[in-house]
């Protein structure tokens, strides 16, 4: 128990940037768009939410603005894979490179500097569950969004009309177009929605997590979400189970290495990545055995309504 | 009367419409470049005369932009490959690193007091450590079909990290004042440099290897089965050729190209293992790859514009103070860009006019 | 809605033109539906059927010509305006999800439900609707889990749903057993005893007659006429949709099989989704005949094919190809055994869209001499060649160097003949060879079949055109659920209601039996 609770602890802190950029990859491939730049969104995410934080003094104002961002993103990868019909991938890794580079130009004012952001802020009652509450219930606000985002989405994917109308356009779009959903409003809406979600992810790192702005600070964050949408099979429960369980291996992986471990530090820093490709290829294993239904069927796919065969 | 845009696929593509539209996709987006770098607060027109003055303004400038070329079209050869294939190896920068490590290690454990033989041997090394660490993601998908976009990537952060753990570990000079690095390699382990530049061997492999793959792609029956599992994976299966195979040799060869990438950066550049070795070529490559349209030859030509970038935004870091990654922005843009200007190459854009056509007010309302 | 009234006019189609990249799919058509009737739509395949639908429902803008629903005249953007004016589609390929449930594909795109859905009221509609038109579903089986007749009856009632008072049907029963087809045409007439109008889109001649109330025929993109069904005969109909008098007869000398080249012994494969797909079929296919493979669409055919041409697992039994046992051989060792795969999917398995006819024209023998040598392509070789085929087989193209995505199905159609066909191959299957094609077309495919099998080749032909399967085949497999529910000699003589029974899963002895006639079995 005594190690126990500081991990989960750990795991949910450092796991929250993740699943923000998890639930939005979901909501964005569900409706078949794949979009490859979270970590550029999450990076430009990041720096916008602790500039506007910064010079605003409120955070949520950071959150809100990294929320816009991500938006003004996504709108620009759907233009060019919506109505370009341009390949999603390439689209995406140029995400990532522009969100790269252009945080760190806009950023370069702000290294070293912290901000107060998010304070904790324990949930009266529930806090006091033994483990439970130190886990879940002794963080800031935006953690407590995240699991408010979870239960939500749950709940929109398959109880509500424009959930199913999300998951007709990726599963089939033809279909959706000829039962009178409009493909191209419904990728444009949903990327956009997912890319601002995305983008509150890296604005956690900053204005709640760290507290700070650096150079590429997702480290790769935004390509774990990426194969942790495939690891939950687009399930945003399995999503939090899976941002938690990297989380933690994060956590642990910092605590072994301030408990002065002879384990090189490179070689801690490793765990994450190998343990997103060990993730992804016992997925597929078990998909190539024919037992995972779930992924977008058209996911990745323009669609062209006046193509003939 | 009503007008309306009408996109229609186009059945052919002219030659002089091929050649236009990627220059003037690079042309808008250093156009764009320049808005942002504005509104960053930085001087488009200075920051982009650094660029050109830096990298063509004299015989060095060009003799550094062809340093840079040369890491770039090797780099972008092995992204062609794979994407040719259908294959995303985006995980080149890793197989950079890899080939270092594996050349280095040839430096440190066998060598040899023989220029001829020590380079056979980091050859080799280089593009069997770089071969095998992209056909690892070659094979998964090949096997299991698990996406190579994420394990190549993942791959890319392994590697570094192991990069890491031997300059800073076992391999550090203890003589470098506790900087990263490795020593400095014998004469006998580095690649002859040019007319007094930085310029090195490397450039013929740069050189060569486009041709040799141009060849292969066109002339070969390998080449053409790659290309057929690239454009119609049914359609190779049907036709006999092994997709599984193809994914993991391709992929080797991918691998050991930017491994071998990786050798010649090392031993033609820098001499010695340290921080921050590789500048993003393996992402670089790809934007090259994709802007010479697949071309092998035009490759060449992309990466040597490229290296202008690279070049350029290295001094921009020391004149402008921009962080090393900036000139980022300018790469995803022309990413950007290029994939922009593929709908003009695939569609055509007509204005119609409405002639006979009549809607009516309720349609009309609908309709906006 | 009121009383129906027969002859009130619902939709009214004028002068409609559309054209695509080139081609003109409809030319100045003009198309009407009344209340109450059913109205057949006849053409050939690439008549302008479907387009000319597609445009009522807002798939397609015309580029010139009017449409008129209920009075007024109308533009459609999207099949949502086409929706809400009251008319509904049911797509040759249904537009269903199939990863969701029947009642989640039922409210697809209606209007004005809560965005919390109230499931208790969707299932009573549905509940309602399937007893009213005899459309009996599950409301929550998924749509991947139903046959292709059920996934039917849920693609109608999607359109009842959403109170579509013209229902377009295109091309219904293609996919159904006769038994399945006379369940379909009760629901057409429940409908339009309650008012509604129904476009009845077909090729099949005898269904036209017999259910329709007027005929309109196309014949390439242009409207040759309107007539009342009672006053016209299947001939006069077939020859105002060719344009000429129909010579179907297939000129087929008899066949003198020797002895077995394709041989499968109780051979189980899986389908894509993992599922049993073939369950223990055994049949042989012997040189100089055409064995016919009858069956709904989705029994296991498509597995068969590849199965035999090595491109799906065999599970467990064995396929024998001219004596050599090639059970999951690699495909190009099947190829070398002689096995010729000519694939329904022209563009998405048996050609290589993007390259050029040379390129194609040597994708199953580009590893061997003259076309390559020492590991190279003597292209040189390869254009002799592939002109060759174009000359050989009449393949209409620019030149050899044109991407094979820009020619017609036809076309198409030729080349991948003449590729497999050219050097009189032993075993050959063909899976629906004639699909989509026009008459000429499909008469060039039927004579090239008949010529390989009459020099010896063994020929296994699946097809979803019974006409075409009782034409052809010299012997006619039946498959139900990846079995063969029995070979049927002399099948040219055979009972339909048999072969009815047989396809929805009756043994051919029995089927026989209640067909009332006797059969002789292999």
């Amino acid at each position: 128990m005594e190690i126990l609770v500081p991990i989960l602890t750990a795991a949910v802190r450092s796991g929250t940037p993740i699943l923000y950029a998890t639930l939005g990859e979901i909501v964005t491939e569900k409706g078949g768009i794949l979009n490859l730049g979270l970590e550029g969104i999450m990076l430009l995410g990041a720096y916008a939410g602790f500039a506007v934080s910064y010079s605003t003094g409120n955070p949520w104002l950071g959150v809100a603005g990294a929320f816009c961002v991500g938006m003004i993103l996504g709108l620009v990868h759907s233009f060019i894979c919506v109505t370009l019909k341009g390949n999603q991938v390439v689209s995406g890794l140029a995400m990532t490179m522009f969100g790269t580079g252009a945080s760190s130009i806009l950023g370069r004012d702000y290294v070293g500097v912290t901000i107060e952001g998010l304070h904790r802020f324990p949930i009266p009652l529930l806090s006091d569950i033994p483990v439970v509450g130190p886990a879940f219930f002794r963080h800031d606000a935006l953690i407590y969004c995240s699991y408010g985002l979870v239960v939500f989405l749950c709940w929109f994917f398959t109880s509500t009309r424009q959930g199913l109308y999300l998951r007709a356009t990726g599963d089939n779009p033809r279909a959706a177009d000829a039962m009178g959903i409009s493909v191209a409003r419904t990728r444009y809406f949903y990327t956009m929605i997912g890319a601002g979600i995305v983008a509150v992810g890296g604005a956690h790192m900053s204005v709640a997590y760290t507290k700070m702005w650096a150079e590429h600070m997702t480290a790769g964050r935004g390509w774990i979400a990426v194969a942790l949408v495939i690891f939950a099979i687009w399930h945003p429960a399995r999503a939090a189970f899976g941002a938690y369980l990297f989380g933690g291996v994060e956590a642990f992986q910092l605590r072994l290495q301030a408990a002065g471990t002879t384990i090189p530090a490179p070689i801690l820093m490793m765990l994450p990545y190998l343990m997103t490709i060990a993730v992804l290829l016992f997925i597929s294993i078990r998909k190539g055995k024919g037992i995972i239904f779930g992924a977008p069927a058209a996911l990745g796919l323009p669609f062209f309504r006046e193509e003939r065969d | 009367m009503r007008l309306s845009l009408k996109v229609e696929p186009r059945l052919e593509t002219s030659r002089l419409l091929g050649l236009m539209i990627p220059v003037l996709s690079l042309v808008s987006a250093l156009a764009m470049g320049a808005v942002f770098l504005h509104f960053m607060g930085v001087s488009p027109a200075k920051a982009y005369s650094t660029i050109v003055r830096a990298s063509l303004g004299d015989a060095y400038g060009i003799s550094e932009t062809i340093v840079k070329a040369i890491p770039l079209t090797m780099v972008a050869i092995a992204v062609m490959l794979a994407f040719t294939m259908l294959i995303w190896n985006i995980g080149c920068e890793g197989q950079i690193f890899m080939g270092a490590i594996a050349a280095a290690a040839a430096v440190r454990y066998c060598f040899v007091d023989n220029r001829l033989v020590m380079f056979a041997i980091m050859f080799v090394l280089s593009g069997i450590a770089g071969g095998v660490w992209a056909a690892i993601a070659g094979f998964f998908r090949a096997k299991w079909n698990v996406n190579e976009i994420i394990t190549t990537l993942m791959l890319n952060y392994v590697a570094i990290n192991f990069f890491n753990y031997f300059i800073y570990g076992p391999w550090r000079d203890p003589t470098s004042l506790g900087f990263p690095m490795t020593p400095l390699f014998p004469d006998t382990a580095r690649l002859t440099c040019y007319c007094g530049t930085r310029v090195h061997a490397g450039l013929i492999l740069a050189l060569l290897l486009p041709l040799v793959f141009w060849v292969v792609l066109r002339f070969t029956r390998w080449g053409y089965e790659i290309r057929v599992m690239g454009e119609n994976p049914k359609a190779a299966g049907f036709a006999g050729m092994s997709y599984v195979k193809n994914v993991v040799l391709v992929m080797f060869i991918s691998g050991a190209i930017a491994g071998v990438a990786g050798m010649c950066e090392l031993s033609g550049l820098q001499g010695r293992l340290q921080a921050g070795f590789s500048g993003g070529y393996g992402y670089t490559a790809i934007i090259v790859a994709w802007l010479a349209r697949l071309h092998p030859v035009g490759i060449i030509l992309v990466s040597f514009l490229l290296g202008v970038l690279l070049v350029g935004s290295e001094t921009l870091q020391i004149v402008m103070r921009l962080p090393v990654s900036s000139m980022l922005v300018l790469q995803g843009l022309i990413l950007f860009f290029v994939l922009g200007g593929e709908f003009f190459r695939k569609f055509r854009i007509r204005i119609v006019t409405g002639g006979g056509h009549r809607a009516s007010p309720e349609a009309l309302k609908e309709g906006e | 809605m009121g009383t129906p009234d027969p002859s009130r006019l619902l939709v009214r189609m004028e002068k409609i033109t559309k054209r695509f990249a080139g081609v003109t799919a409809n030319q100045e058509v003009d198309f009407d539906v009344r209340a109450g009737e059913v109205h057949a739509l006849l053409g050939e395949n690439g008549a302008g059927k479907s387009t000319l639908m597609s445009v009522l429902y807002g798939l397609y803008r015309p580029d010139s010509g009017t449409l008129t629903v209920g009075g007024r005249e109308v533009s459609f953007s999207s099949p949502r305006d086409a929706i809400t004016a009251g008319i509904g589609m049911v797509h040759q390929h249904f537009m269903l999800i199939p990863s969701q449930t029947v009642w989640e594909n039922m409210i697809l795109g209606v209007d004005g439900l809560p965005s919390v859905l109230p499931k208790r009221a969707i299932h009573d509609r549905i509940e309602e609707l399937s007893q009213r038109y005899g459309l009996a579903v599950d409301p929550d089986a998924r749509i991947w889990q139903l046959s292709i007749g059920e996934q039917q009856r849920v693609a109608i009632l999607q359109m009842l749903y959403r109170r579509a008072n013209i229902l377009v049907l295109d091309e219904p029963t293609a996919v159904l057993t006769p038994q399945e087809a006379e369940r379909l045409f009760e629901t057409v007439r429940q409908m339009t005893s309650e008012g509604h109008g129904v476009v009845f889109i077909s090729h099949k001649m005898a269904e036209v007659m017999g259910l329709s109330n007027r005929v309109t025929i196309l014949r390439k993109g242009r409207h040759v006429g309107t007539v009342d069904t009672a006053s016209t005969t299947k001939e006069k109909l077939a020859e105002m949709m060719v344009g000429q008098k129909m010579v179907f007869k297939i000129e087929k000398k008899i066949s003198s099989p020797g002895r077995p080249i394709i041989e499968c012994e109780s051979v189980r494969a899986l389908n894509d989704r993992g599922f049993p797909a073939i369950a223990g079929l055994t049949l042989s296919v012997r040189e100089g005949e055409i064995l016919g493979i009858a069956g709904v669409a989705g029994n296991g055919q498509a597995e068969l094919c590849e199965a035999i041409a090595g491109l799906r697992r065999v599970e467990s039994g064995r396929i024998l190809i001219n004596g050599a046992d090639l059970t999951n051989s690699l495909p190009k060792k099947i190829i070398d055994g002689g096995v010729h795969y000519i694939p329904a999917d022209r563009k998405g398995t048996g050609l290589v869209p993007n390259m050029n006819i040379s390129e194609n024209s040597i994708l199953k023998r580009y590893w061997n001499k003259p076309v390559s040598k020492r590991g190279f392509i003597v292209w040189r070789e390869v254009f002799s060649f592939a002109r060759d085929l174009v000359s050989r087989y009449s393949v209409s193209t620019p030149s050899i160097g044109t991407p094979v995505r820009n020619l017609s199905g036809g076309n198409l159609q030729k080349l991948m003949l003449g590729r497999e066909l050219s050097d009189s191959p032993k075993a050959i299957i063909a899976a629906h060879p004639t699909w989509g094609l026009d008459v000429a077309a499909t008469k060039f495919v039927r004579e090239q079949l008949l010529a390989a099998r009459d020099v010896g080749g063994a020929v296994l032909l699946v097809s979803e055109d019974l006409d075409e399967l009782l034409a052809m085949s010299d012997r006619l497999a039946v498959m139900f659920k990846g079995e063969v529910m029995g070979v049927i000699e002399n099948p040219a003589g055979a009972p339909i209601e048999a072969i009815g029974l047989m396809m929805a899963g009756t043994r051919m002895e029995e089927a026989f039996a209640s067909a009332g006639k006797e059969g002789r079995s292999a």
